[in-house]
């Protein structure tokens, strides 16, 4: 029921995830902050229970720091961690897979912002805009329409606006709050939230 | 840990358990780790489980043979006081009441609360778990866990058996270093820090009185009344929850009881108050 979706733009990706958890009928929350920092350059928004998305993002999150820590700094480039990510739940699927989808989203200084789309089964797609779950239904025609080359970091975050609102006019489940960030040249940032994770 | 269960049985969502037990330099007794708890001897004791148990989660019932003992209102939330735990006393198999004087909240020790609801074996086993896990982290390190990791070695035994039809939707409330702690943590492994939680087949009713009375800066016999309410409203209406009001309050040098009102009274107590006010 979550919904995560991502855009590049010229030198950067943006991501937005909602903030909710509930279970059958009852919202139990609305401020959580689904896209996990990976590295100082990365992050990923996850869809998917929230025992997975915990398990999995800390666990993918620890292992890219292990790789800094154990190679005299050296950092992981984009691909290579959607790569490990990706084997992650492939090698998982047969044994209790992680149920997360995921958009994992990094800045490298040669290939500038790069997004990747992986599901639980660990089919990976490196692509400029996508997203998970339901919301793929509202939003992928906003991007398919939308998208150029050569956007701004201003015209990625609108496109991503003008989904949360679609999300908000015609998707059935309440999701009232969304958290954005985005990845540059400067690392991870949160551009903005309608309720605050740190609140509780 | 040799008596431990086999390898290859444990292997839904266990790989960490796994892990630690195929490392020969982990240490005799992890954290979190479930310790011995016996599986059933079957060719697939998760598919064995989700056939004959019925958990609070996932698919619920579907005509499996052992039901666990449930419905509930719970609740617990968190104030510039403490922590209020508020919780009904009764306890359903179906519509036959097995008992009206449950204990649903767990003193894990004098810092650290948990509430009980889903099935009742399960609860209380892990809490008690808890709070040997929560004794030992005191022995070693010489000081009190945290909520935060006292929720989280819970929330790791709930995800190692995830699929295994555990049943338990837990709050743990508690008074740590950095002040008033609430926890939600539920046998599918979610683990939610909030400041506002319920719990039950009762919880949407405590909602509703909760969300709409609920403040921050509520005084300590304001938030107690909240509680005491919130419950009431639940038995009222909830059918499988009832019984005696158990009302706890953790404070920053531990828990207080507060009080153990039958829902019964209150009930006679709020409509004379109700009364009296429409009069005036």
């Amino acid at each position: 029921m979550d919904t995560v979706v991502g855009v590049c733009y010229e030198g950067g990706v943006v991501i937005a995830a909602d903030q909710s958890n509930g279970r059958s009928i009852l919202t139990y929350q609305t401020n959580l902050d689904k896209i996990a920092k990976l590295s100082s350059h990365s992050m990923m928004g996850v869809s998917g229970p929230n025992c997975d998305l915990v398990n999995f993002t800390q666990y993918v999150a620890k292992n890219i720091n292990l790789y800094e820590l154990s190679n005299d700094g050296t950092k992981l480039s984009t691909k290579a961690q959607a790569n490990f990510a990706r084997g992650e739940l492939a090698t998982a699927l047969r044994k209790g897979p992680f149920q997360v989808n995921v958009l994992l989203a990094g800045y490298d200084d040669k290939t500038k912002g790069s997004l990747y789309h992986l599901d639980y089964m660990g089919a990976m797609q490196k692509v400029k805009y996508g997203a998970q779950g339901y919301a793929q239904y509202f939003v992928s025609s906003i991007f398919d329409k939308d998208c150029t080359e050569n956007m701004t970091e201003e015209d990625a975050v609108k496109i991503v606006e003008k989904c949360i609102k679609e999300i908000h006019t015609r998707f059935l489940m309440s999701q009232p709050n969304f958290i954005i960030k985005k990845v540059d040249k400067d690392g991870v940032k949160v551009l903005s939230f309608d309720a605050d994770p740190a609140d509780t | 840990m040799a008596a431990l269960i086999g390898n290859d049985i444990l292997d839904i969502g266990s790989r960490k358990a796994r892990r630690q037990r195929e490392d020969p330099m982990a240490p005799g007794f992890a954290f979190g780790a479930p310790g011995q708890f016996d599986i059933p001897n079957v060719a697939d004791p998760a598919a064995y489980c989700r056939s004959n148990f019925a958990s609070v989660c996932g698919t619920g019932d579907e005509d499996q043979s052992v039901k666990f003992m449930k419905g509930t209102t719970t609740l617990a939330f968190k104030f510039n006081g403490g922590v209020i735990v508020s919780v009904d006393s009764r306890s359903t198999m179906g519509a036959y009441i097995s008992s009206g004087t449950v204990k649903k909240v767990i003193e894990i020790n004098p810092f650290l609360l948990g509430t009980m609801a889903g099935g009742a074996a399960d609860c209380s086993f892990w809490e008690r778990n808890l709070g040997m896990e929560c004794r030992l982290y005191e022995l070693r390190n010489g000081r009190r866990i945290s909520v935060a990791g006292a929720s989280k070695l819970l929330a790791n035994v709930m995800s190692s058996y995830r699929g295994y039809g555990l049943s338990m939707g837990t709050m743990i409330a508690g008074w740590d270093e950095k002040g008033p702690q609430l926890y939600y943590v539920d046998d599918d492994g979610t683990r939610l820090k909030g400041k506002i939680f319920s719990v039950g087949s009762g919880s949407t009713y405590a909602y509703g009185v909760l969300d709409n009375y609920y403040r921050e800066d509520l005084t300590i016999e304001e938030a107690v009344d909240l509680g005491k309410r919130a419950i009431y409203h639940a038995a009222h209406r909830d059918a499988a929850s009832g019984g005696i009001n158990n009302l706890y309050h953790m404070t920053k040098d531990g828990f207080v009881k507060v009080h153990s009102i039958d829902v019964n009274d209150m009930h006679y107590q709020f409509a004379e108050e109700r009364a009296r006010a429409m009069q005036s």
